[in-house]
C-alpha cells in the first residue's frame, strides 16, 4: 500500500482520530471505575438512596 | 418488554449491561473489516491516496451532526416531559459529538492542505462545523459550570434546540452559497456519485462510526446514572450527618 506523495497528512488524520477515540473510550472507562468505586463506598458506609429505603 | 420499561434507570442499566459487550464485539468487527477495505481501497483519479481520510472525515462529519440531533429530541423529552433519562442521554450525547466533530475539523483540515492548497477557509460548510463544535462546548460549559444539575440540565436542552437551527445550515450550505467544500456526493435523489469500489469502504466505516457512538453513549450514560446515585446518596449521607 503506497499512500503518495501526501503521506504524513493521511497518517496525521488517522493518529489524530486514533488518539480523540481512544482518548474518549479511556475517560469512559476510569469514569465508570471511579463511579463504581465511590458507590462501592458509600455502600459500605451503610448509605442507601431514597427509592431503596422506600422500596 | 414495553418500550416505557426503557425509562426506568435501573431496568436501563440492566439492559446497557446485557447490550454493551455484543455492542463492542460488533463495533470491533465492522471497524477491522472497514479499516482494511479503506486501507486497500484503489486511490482516487485526482486526489490520489488523500481520498483515504474520506472514510474518516465523512462519517465523523455525520456523527457530529447526529450527536446534536439526538442532543435536539432528548431536549424535548426535558423540557416537555421532563423526563431525568432525557437529560441523561442529551448530556451523554455532548462530548462524543464533540469529539466527531473535532475529528471531522481536524482531518478535514489535513485533507484540504494537499487537496485545496489550504488548511482552512472562512467557507459556509467549514464555518457552519466549526459553529457546531463551538455549541457542543457551549452545552458542554453548561452542563459542567452549572451549580444546580436541572438548571443546567434545561438551560442545555434550550442551547439544544436552538443549535439543532445549524443543522440544515451544514447540510446545505454546499447548495445554499458557493463553497469550495463539494457538493453532496454519497446521499443524492440521483444516487452516489463516488465509485462503488470507495464508496462500499465509506458505509462500512460509517456503520463502524456510528455503533462505536451508540456503544458510548450507552455507556456515557450509564457512567452518568451511577454519578446521579452517587450525588443523591451523598445528600441523603448529609442530611443524616445533620440530623
Amino acid at each position: 500500500m503506497s499512500l503518495g506523495p501526501h503521506a504524513d497528512f493521511i497518517v496525521a488524520a488517522y493518529a489524530v482520530t486514533l488518539f480523540v477515540v481512544a482518548a474518549l473510550i479511556a475517560w469512559v472507562l476510569l469514569d465508570y471505575a471511579a463511579q463504581r468505586r465511590v458507590l462501592g463506598n458509600l455502600e459500605g458506609l451503610g448509605v442507601t438512596r431514597r427509592s431503596q429505603r422506600e422500596g | 418488554m414495553a418500550v416505557i420499561d426503557l425509562a426506568n434507570p435501573t431496568r436501563f442499566l440492566r439492559i446497557v449491561d446485557r447490550v454493551l459487550p455484543w455492542l463492542i464485539a460488533a463495533t470491533v468487527v465492522l471497524f477491522a473489516v472497514g479499516l482494511y477495505r479503506a486501507l486497500n481501497a484503489p486511490d482516487d483519479y485526482q486526489q490520489g491516496a488523500t481520498v483515504k481520510i474520506m472514510f474518516l472525515h465523512v462519517p465523523a462529519a455525520w456523527l457530529g451532526m447526529f450527536g446534536w440531533a439526538l442532543m435536539s429530541i432528548a431536549a424535548l423529552g426535558t423540557l416537555v416531559w421532563r423526563h431525568p433519562l432525557a437529560d441523561v442521554a442529551g448530556k451523554a450525547a455532548a462530548p462524543i459529538g464533540a469529539a466527531f466533530t473535532f475529528i471531522c475539523l481536524v482531518t478535514g483540515s489535513l485533507w484540504g492542505r494537499p487537496t485545496w492548497g489550504t488548511y482552512w477557509v472562512w467557507d459556509a460548510r467549514l464555518t457552519s462545523m466549526l459553529v457546531l463544535l463551538l455549541l457542543y462546548l457551549g452545552v458542554l460549559a453548561l452542563y459542567w459550570t452549572a451549580e444546580e444539575p436541572g438548571r443546567g440540565a434545561r438551560a442545555a436542552a434550550i442551547l439544544s434546540l436552538v443549535g439543532a437551527v445549524n443543522l440544515p445550515i451544514i447540510k446545505f450550505s454546499v447548495d445554499w452559497w458557493n463553497t469550495l467544500h463539494q457538493p453532496a456526493s454519497v446521499f443524492r435523489l440521483s444516487g452516489s456519485t463516488i465509485d462503488p469500489s470507495l464508496l462500499t469502504p465509506l458505509l462500512i466505516m460509517a456503520l463502524a462510526f456510528t455503533f462505536l457512538f451508540v456503544t458510548l453513549h450507552l455507556a456515557v450514560m450509564r457512567n452518568e446514572i451511577l454519578r446521579r446515585r452517587v450525588r443523591s446518596m451523598r445528600l441523603m449521607q448529609a442530611q443524616e450527618v445533620r440530623a
